[in-house]
């Protein structure tokens, strides 16, 4: 099994068995938000193709290697030494965009209770995000 | 820190939202259940908002309107950094330096306080062009470090700590001025704070960097 930690929170996938993150196209698109098309991969009007005389790096078989695209799109990943997990990350330039749009980034965190709560469920008061540590 | 001012407040469409930079939930459970807060007092294991908000240290806030705006970006909650001057063998500190960090931390207080009443009105509100202007953005590699912060949370929550903190000391290179990469990962001592030799001796090579940056409002601390 590999898993996958992304944006868009944690996934499973069949472990591949070639190097990268092969995924089918769905699994793909689920833990990230972009998908596989022919055109390249895709996420909204936004589309990356596949680089010419590379197709077997990014593309095979109708899998997807995510984590090719992923750093050849500019953005952070990082993989466990056997390539069991893999954690993606958003880009610099776009959370630098989304910060500078002033629109407060979303996020859900649970309490000690195991609840989940969203800064979105607060939209209507004013909020005061503030963090601590117990180190 | 903030259950006076949401007492009074709570029933002006007001929040706090305290978020805990802690990997262990038992870690912040005594602290929390201490402090009974009222308000939401939330667990974030992987520094996500850290993260989103582009954060380095604690405690810093960033103020949110009523809209979903950031009227006030990440910043230092008030927090003075007097304990630099600590004498590290009787755990005090000067009582100059001392007053200062209680008056800081009173005056940020008052001032979300101020900003909770006062509105659009409130003397510490910042422009939209001023808000862009203080808010501090990742680079590459800052984005990268959170990569390895989080694949080394993950991977120490499944037994894997040799590897994990290969990756955690990956994001901590990738991002050393996180105080928040570094301190979680670092060894802790008896009352379970980073705060060894080797804590001291980084917050000496700071040297004229701050600690906690000072806060751009009348009557911080410079």
């Amino acid at each position: 099994m590999t898993v996958i930690l992304s944006p868009l929170g944690e996934f499973e996938a069949p472990a591949g068995a070639a190097e990268g993150l092969w995924l089918d196209a769905d699994q793909a698109a689920a833990a990230s938000g972009w998908e596989l098309r022919p055109e390249g991969l895709c996420r909204g009007d936004v589309c990356v193709p596949v680089p010419p005389g590379k197709a077997e790096t990014f593309v095979a078989d109708g899998k997807v290697n995510l984590a090719a695209f992923w750093r050849h799109m500019g953005m952070p990943a990082a993989t466990s030494a056997d390539g069991d997990v893999w954690a993606l990350g958003e880009g610099a330039d776009n959370r630098a965009t989304e910060l500078r749009s002033l629109k407060a980034p979303d996020f859900t965190l649970p309490d000690l209770a195991g609840v989940e709560h969203s800064l979105s469920d607060y939209r209507g008061k004013k909020t005061l995000l503030a963090t601590w540590a117990s180190w | 820190m903030w259950q006076k001012i949401y007492d009074e407040l709570k029933d002006q469409d007001f929040i706090v939202i305290a978020v805990a930079m802690d990997s262990e939930i038992e870690a912040a459970r005594p602290w929390i259940e201490v402090a009974a807060p009222d308000y939401l007092a939330l667990i974030d294991r992987d520094h996500r908002v850290a993260e989103l908000y582009n954060m380095v240290n604690v405690p810093q806030a960033v103020w949110i309107d009523e809209a979903g705006t950031i009227a006030r970006p990440a910043e230092n909650a008030g927090a003075y950094e007097g304990f630099r001057a600590m004498d590290l063998e009787t755990w005090t500190m000067p009582d100059d330096e001392l007053a200062t960090t209680v008056k800081a931390q009173a005056t940020y207080i008052e001032a979300v306080a101020d900003w909770v009443r006062e509105g659009a009105s409130c003397d510490h509100l910042f422009d939209a062009d001023k808000a862009r202007a203080h808010t501090a953005v990742p680079d590459e590699e800052i984005a990268q470090a959170h990569c390895h912060f989080h694949l080394g949370q993950y991977l120490l929550r499944h037994g894997r700590a040799a590897e994990a903190e290969k990756h955690l000391a990956e994001a901590s290179r990738l991002h050393p001025t996180s105080w928040n990469i570094w301190r979680q990962a670092a060894k802790k001592n008896e009352t379970g704070l980073a705060a060894s030799a080797e804590f001291w001796a980084r917050v000496e090579a700071l040297g004229d960097d701050h600690y906690y940056p000072p806060v751009d409002m009348a009557g911080m601390p410079k």
